[in-house]
C-alpha cells in the first residue's frame, strides 16, 4: 500500500531582486504540482539553470532571500504530524529538521565547515535530534560510519583532508544519521569519478531501503536516474513537463524534451547520429509564452506558441505537458535502451 | 606537525628578513646622509648647555667609536650589526653616560603593555561586536555602533588622542592626562603606584582603542556578512544546529581567519599610532623616547629606538603568525 | 562609469554623504588660489580675533587670517595626499599585476618583499629620515618616502584580482594573438583592476595625510608650509587651547574630520560596490 508523504500544489517560487532601483524577477519554479510517496526514490532531471535546485530548496524548507514563495503549498505528512513548509513558522520547521526532513546540498566541498573536525560537525548536526549522549551516541555514529564504509578516524579529520568521494559520503552520512523520513539530495554524485559515483549511489539506495524513507534526488545525468529512480520527473524552464515510472520515461517518453534527454544518453555500440537540440535554454526572467519548449521543439505547432499545455495523465502514474504527446516517438529503439536501464 | 613547522619556518624567515631590512634601512638612512653625525650631534648638544669640556671629549670619543666615521661604509655596517647583536649602541647623549639601550629597555615595558592591552581589547571587542553586527543586520544597537565606527575609524591617531586630551584635560578634567604615574607614588608593588599607573593608562589606551576598534568592527562585519552566505552556514542552519554554535563555531570562526592575517599586517601601523599617542599623553614609552631623542639630537638613542622598534614589531608579527595555523587547519596541511 | 556614479549617489547614502563632504572640502581648498593674502607671512592682521564677519574662522596668535590659512593648508594636504597616492599606485599596480600574471618565483619574490614592507613600522622610519635630513625634508621628499611604503597592502589586493584574470578567456586569446606581457597587462588587465585602484587611492590618501598631520604636529616637517599638521603645530606651540584661542584648534579639527570621513565613505562604498559578494547579499535584502 503506497501512501503519499509529500504533496506539492501549484508551487511558484521566484527570485526577486532589487538592485540599485532595478527590479528583476527570475521565475525559477513556476507552477509545479506533484506528489511523492513513502518509500520511493524520485529522480528530478533537467538541464542546468532549469530550476532544479531552486525547486528542491523549497522542498527542503531552505528558502532564503532573494527567493520567495509566491504561491502554492508544500505539504508533508510526517509521523509527528502534517506540515506545510511553504507557510510554517521557523519554529515549526525546526521541529522537523533532520529527524524527519534532511537535505544533501549541492557541492560537497563547500557544505562542510573548513575549520571544524568532521566529528564535531556530526555532534552539531546529530547529537540533539538523536537525543543520545556518551557511549550510546558514539556507538550510533560509529555504526553509521561503518555502513558508509568510512573509517572511524574521519571523525578526527578536517574536510580538506578527505577525498571528494569521502567528503560526499560524509555529507550523506550527516543527512541520514538520524534516519529521516524524507531525504533530498542535490547532485550527490556530480564531480565524482564513475567508480566512486556507483558506490555512492549504491549507498544511498541501500540506506534508503534500510530506513524505508523517501528520497528525492536531482541530477542531470540520465543514466543515474535509470539506475536509481522509481519515478522520474523532468523540469524544463521552471516547470514540470513530464513525470512517470522510470521504465516508461525511458522506453516511451511522451514529451519531446524527455525523448531528447533519453536519446542523448551514451550507449555502447551505438553509432547512429542523433539530432542535437537547437537553441539555448530559455531565460527564466523572461520565459517564452505558451509551451516554454516551443522555440526548440521539433513538433511545435502554432497552438504551442500561445497556449500553455496542462499536465495530462497519459498512462498509469504517467503525466505529460505537451499538446502533441500522442505524436511523440522515442528517438531510440527500445531494445537499444536495454543495457542502460536496470 | 610537519606542516606546522614548515609554516613556522617560513614565517621565521620573513621575520629575519624584516629585521635585516629594517636595521639596514636605519643604518643607511643615518650613514648616507651628508651630515657628519658626530659633529652635528655634538653641535646640538653644546647648544643645549652641555658645556663641560670633559664630557664633550668623552662624547666625541664615544660617537666616533660608535660610527667609526673614518672606516669604509661596509665595515661601519658590520660594526653596527656587531654592536646591535651585543645590545650596545653606545651612551645616550641626552642622558650621558647612560647607555642608549638602557633607556630603551626602561621605556619598552610601558609601550609593550600599553600596545598589547589596547590591541587585545580592540581586536576582541571589535571582532565580537562586528561579527554580531554582520550576523544580525537588523539590530538597532549594532547598527548605531556601525555608524559610530565609520565616523571614528578614518580619523588619524593624533586627532583622536588630541580630542580626548582636550575633553579630559580642559573640559572635564577627571583623568590624568600626562605621564605614566603620579609624582607622589613610589614605583613598586604597592597599590597607590599600580592604581596610578592604571589611571594614567586609561586615556592613551582609550585613544588607541577608539581608533583601532572601528577597523576591526567594520572588517569583521563585512567578512561575516559574506561568510553567512557560505554553503556550510546555510547547511548548518538547515540542519537545525544551535544558533550559538552557528554564530561561534561556523560564522565567526571562519571570519576570524582573515582577521588574524589582518592583525599581523596591522601591527606596524598600530605601533606608529602608539608613538604619537604616547607623545600626546607624555607617556614614558618608546614613542616619547624617540621624539625626545630626535629633539635632543641624540644620535645613538634614535638609532637604538628605531632598530629595537623594527625588531620588536617583527617579533610581534611572528607571534601572531604562529597562531594562524591554530585557527586554520588548512595551513597545517600545506 | 557615469551611470555607476549616479546610481551610487542615488541609492547609497554613505557614498552621497562622502561626495558632499569631499566636494565641500575640495571647493574650500580651491578657494586658496584666490587668496588675497600671502599665507606664508605672519602678523598681517590683529592676532587672536574670534570668528566674525570679517574673519570667518578668526585669526591666530601669529596674526594670520585662519580662513585663508586653512584653505591653503587643506590644498597642501590634499596635494600631498594625491602625490603619495599617485606614486604608490604606480608601484602597487606594477607589483600586483606582475606578481599575479607571471606567478611562480616572480610572484613569491615580490610577495616576500611586499610582506617585508608591510611589517616595517613606518613612523619610526619617517622620524629617522627627518632626523637626518632636518630642514632639507620638504613636502616632496616626504611624499616620495611615504610612497615607497604605501604600496604593499594594495599590491596584494591587485595581485589577487590579477590571479583570477590570468585564467580568463580573453587573456588566453591575447597571449595567442602574440601580445607582449606589457601589452596584456596594460591593455587587458589594467582596466579590470581600475575600480580597486580607485578605492585604494582614497584609503591611501587618508593614510598619508594622517601621517603628515602626525609628523607635522611634532614639528618634524617643514613647519613654514601650511598644512593641516603645521596649523595644529603652531596652535600647540602657542598653547591655543590654554589661552582660549579655541578656534585655532577646533575649526581645523572639524575640517580634518570632514576630509577624512568624506574620503573614507567614498572608499568604503566603492569597495562595497566592487565586491560582488556583498552586492549579491544586498540584492536579497
Ligand atoms: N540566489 C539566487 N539569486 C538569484 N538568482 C538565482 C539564485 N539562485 C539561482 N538563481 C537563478 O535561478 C535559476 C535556476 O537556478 P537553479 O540553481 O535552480 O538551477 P539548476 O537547475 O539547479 O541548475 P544546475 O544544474 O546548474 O545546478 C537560474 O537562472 C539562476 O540564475
Ligand atoms: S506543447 Fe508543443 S512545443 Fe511544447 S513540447 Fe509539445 S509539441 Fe513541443
Ligand atoms: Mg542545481
Amino acid at each position: 500500500m503506497t501512501q503519499d508523504l509529500l504533496k506539492v500544489d501549484g508551487l511558484k517560487a521566484y527570485y526577486q531582486m532589487d538592485y540599485f532601483g532595478v527590479t528583476r524577477e527570475v521565475r525559477a519554479v513556476d507552477d509545479i504540482t506533484m506528489t511523492i510517496r513513502k518509500n520511493e526514490v524520485y529522480g528530478i532531471a533537467g538541464e542546468s539553470s532549469s530550476g532544479k535546485t531552486s525547486f528542491i530548496k523549497v522542498l527542503a524548507a531552505a528558502i532564503r532571500p532573494p527567493m520567495r514563495i509566491v504561491a502554492g503549498t508544500v505539504k508533508y505528512d510526517f509521523k509527528n504530524g502534517p506540515i506545510d513548509v511553504a507557510t510554517a513558522s521557523e519554529a515549526q520547521i525546526e521541529g522537523i529538521r533532520w529527524r524527519h526532513l534532511s537535505y544533501i546540498m549541492q557541492g560537497s566541498m563547500s557544505v562542510l565547515n573548513p575549520v571544524r573536525r568532521i566529528g564535531k560537525t556530526f555532534e552539531d548536526f546529530a547529537k540533539r535530534p538523536l537525543g543520545l549522549s556518551g557511549e550510546a551516541y558514539r556507538a550510533r555514529i560509529l555504526n553509521h560510519l561503518e555502513r558508509l564504509k568510512l573509517p572511524a578516524d574521519v571523525l578526527r579529520a578536517y574536510p580538506h583532508e578527505l577525498s571528494g568521494g569521502m567528503r560526499q559520503r560524509v555529507t550523506i552520512g550527516l543527512a541520514t544519521v538520524c534516519h529521516p523520513e524524507f531525504v533530498i539530495a542535490d547532485e550527490p554524485t556530480t564531480a565524482l569519478d564513475v567508480v566512486v559515483q556507483k558506490e555512492v549511489l549504491g549507498l544511498i539506495r541501500e540506506i534508503q531501503q534500510d530506513m524505508g524513507s523517501s528520497v528525492v534526488f536531482v541530477t542531470h545525468d540520465m543514466s543515474v536516474h535509470a539506475n536509481m529512480a522509481d519515478r522520474v520527473g523532468i523540469i524544463y524552464a521552471g516547470r514540470l513537463v513530464e513525470e512517470g515510472p522510470t521504465r516508461q520515461m525511458f522506453f516511451a517518453p511522451k514529451h519531446p524534451y524527455t525523448a531528447h534527454l533519453v536519446a542523448s544518453l551514451p550507449r555502447i555500440g551505438d553509432t547512429t547520429q542523433r539530432p542535437a537540440l537547437e537553441g539555448r535554454p530559455p531565460s527564466l526572467a523572461n520565459p517564452p509564452a505558451g509551451c516554454r519548449f516551443h522555440p526548440r521543439c521539433p513538433l511545435a505547432i502554432d497552438k504551442c506558441k500561445t497556449e500553455v499545455p496542462p499536465l495530462e495523465t497519459v498512462g498509469p502514474d504517467h503525466r505529460t505537458a505537451c499538446w502533441r504527446w500522442r505524436d511523440v516517438e522515442p528517438l531510440v529503439k527500445p531494445q537499444a535502451m536495454q543495457g542502460v536501464i536496470a | 606537525m610537519h606542516g606546522y613547522l614548515l609554516f613556522a619556518g617560513k614565517r621565521a624567515l620573513l621575520m629575519l628578513a624584516v629585521i635585516f631590512f629594517g636595521v639596514s634601512l636605519t643604518f643607511l638612512v643615518t650613514h648616507l646622509s651628508p651630515i657628519n653625525p658626530v659633529e652635528a650631534a655634538l653641535g646640538r648638544m653644546t647648544a643645549r648647555s652641555v658645556s663641560n669640556p670633559e664630557a664633550i671629549v668623552a662624547m666625541r670619543a664615544a660617537l666616533t667609536e660608535l660610527y667609526g666615521v673614518e672606516a669604509p661604509l661596509w665595515s661601519q655596517y658590520l660594526n653596527f650589526w656587531g654592536r646591535l647583536v651585543r645590545g650596545d649602541l653606545g651612551p645616550s647623549l641626552m642622558a650621558f653616560p647612560t647607555p642608549a639601550m638602557t633607556l630603551v629597555m626602561r621605556a619598552m615595558p610601558w609601550t609593550v603593555t600599553l600596545l598589547t592591552v589596547a590591541t587585545l581589547i580592540t581586536f576582541v571587542v571589535g571582532n565580537i561586536l562586528g561579527g554580531l553586527a554582520g550576523y544580525s543586520q537588523n539590530n538597532k544597537f549594532l547598527k548605531a555602533f556601525g555608524i559610530v565606527a565609520i565616523a571614528i575609524q578614518p580619523v588619524p591617531y593624533y586627532i583622536v588622542a588630541f580630542i580626548l586630551l582636550i575633553i579630559f584635560g580642559f573640559l572635564w578634567p577627571i583623568l590624568p592626562i600626562s605621564g605614566g604615574f603620579a609624582m607622589n607614588v613610589t614605583p613598586g608593588m604597592n597599590w597607590p603606584y599600580i592604581s596610578s599607573v592604571l589611571q594614567h593608562a586609561i586615556l592613551p589606551a582609550s585613544s588607541l582603542v577608539l581608533v583601532g576598534f572601528g577597523g576591526w568592527f567594520l572588517g569583521m562585519r563585512a567578512l561575516v556578512s559574506n561568510v553567512v552566505t557560505e554553503d556550510y552556514v546555510t547547511y548548518a542552519e538547515l540542519a537545525g544546529v544551535k544558533k550559538s554554535t552557528i554564530v561561534g563555531g561556523y560564522v565567526m570562526r571562519n571570519a576570524l581567519v582573515p582577521q588574524l592575517t589582518a592583525l599581523a599586517m596591522a601591527l606596524g601601523g598600530v605601533f606608529s599610532g602608539t608613538v604619537i599617542t604616547e607623545q600626546v599623553f607624555n607617556y614614558p614609552g618608546l614613542g616619547s623616547l624617540l621624539i625626545d631623542a630626535v629633539n635632543a639630537g641624540d644620535y645613538s638613542l634614535v638609532l637604538a629606538v628605531s632598530t629595537v622598534s623594527v625588531t620588536a614589531v617583527a617579533i610581534a608579527i611572528f607571534i601572531v603568525d604562529l597562531l594562524h595555523p591554530l585557527l586554520d587547519p588548512r595551513i597545517r596541511a600545506e | 562609469m557615469f551611470a555607476v556614479f549616479r546610481d551610487l549617489i542615488r541609492y547609497n547614502i554613505e557614498f552621497a554623504i562622502g561626495v558632499v563632504l569631499v566636494t565641500i572640502v575640495v571647493l574650500f581648498a580651491l578657494l586658496s588660489f584666490f587668496s588675497p593674502v600671502d599665507t606664508s607671512l605672519i602678523y598681517l592682521t590683529i592676532p587672536d580675533q574670534p570668528p566674525s564677519w570679517q574673519y570667518w574662522f578668526g585669526t591666530n596668535s601669529r596674526g594670520q587670517d585662519m580662513f585663508w590659512q586653512l584653505s591653503t593648508a587643506l590644498r597642501n594636504s590634499l596635494t600631498f595626499g594625491l602625490i603619495v597616492a599617485l606614486i604608490s599606485r604606480v608601484i602597487s599596480i606594477t607589483v600586483g599585476l606582475l606578481a599575479g600574471y607571471l606567478g611562480g618565483w616572480v610572484d613569491r619574490a615580490l610577495m616576500f618583499v611586499n610582506d617585508i614592507f608591510v611589517a616595517v613600522p613606518i613612523f619610526p622610519v619617517l622620524v629617522l629620515f627627518y632626523f637626518v635630513l632636518r630642514n632639507n625634508m620638504d613636502s616632496l621628499t616626504l611624499a616620495l618616502i611615504m610612497a615607497c611604503f604605501g604600496w604593499p597592502f594594495d599590491a596584494r589586493l591587485i595581485r589577487s584580482v590579477a590571479l583570477g584574470l590570468k585564467h580568463r578567456e580573453f587573456t588566453r586569446h591575447a597571449v595567442f594573438a602574440g601580445m607582449s606581457t606589457r601589452k596584456v597587462l596594460l591593455e587587458e588587465h589594467l582596466p579590470y583592476v581600475m575600480p580597486i585602484v580607485f578605492a585604494t587611492f582614497m584609503n591611501n590618501m587618508l593614510w598619508s595625510i594622517g601621517l603628515e598631520v602626525t609628523l607635522a604636529v611634532l614639528g618634524f616637517t617643514n613647519i613654514n608650509n601650511p598644512t593641516f599638521g603645521t596649523v595644529l603645530y603652531w596652535a600647540n606651540s602657542h598653547s591655543a587651547m590654554v589661552v582660549g584661542v579655541w578656534w585655532w584648534i577646533v575649526i581645523p579639527v572639524i575640517l580634518i574630520v570632514m576630509t577624512f570621513l568624506g574620503l573614507f565613505l567614498l572608499a568604503m562604498s566603492m569597495n562595497e560596490y566592487i565586491d560582488p559578494r556583498s552586492r549579491l547579499r544586498r540584492m536579497g535584502a
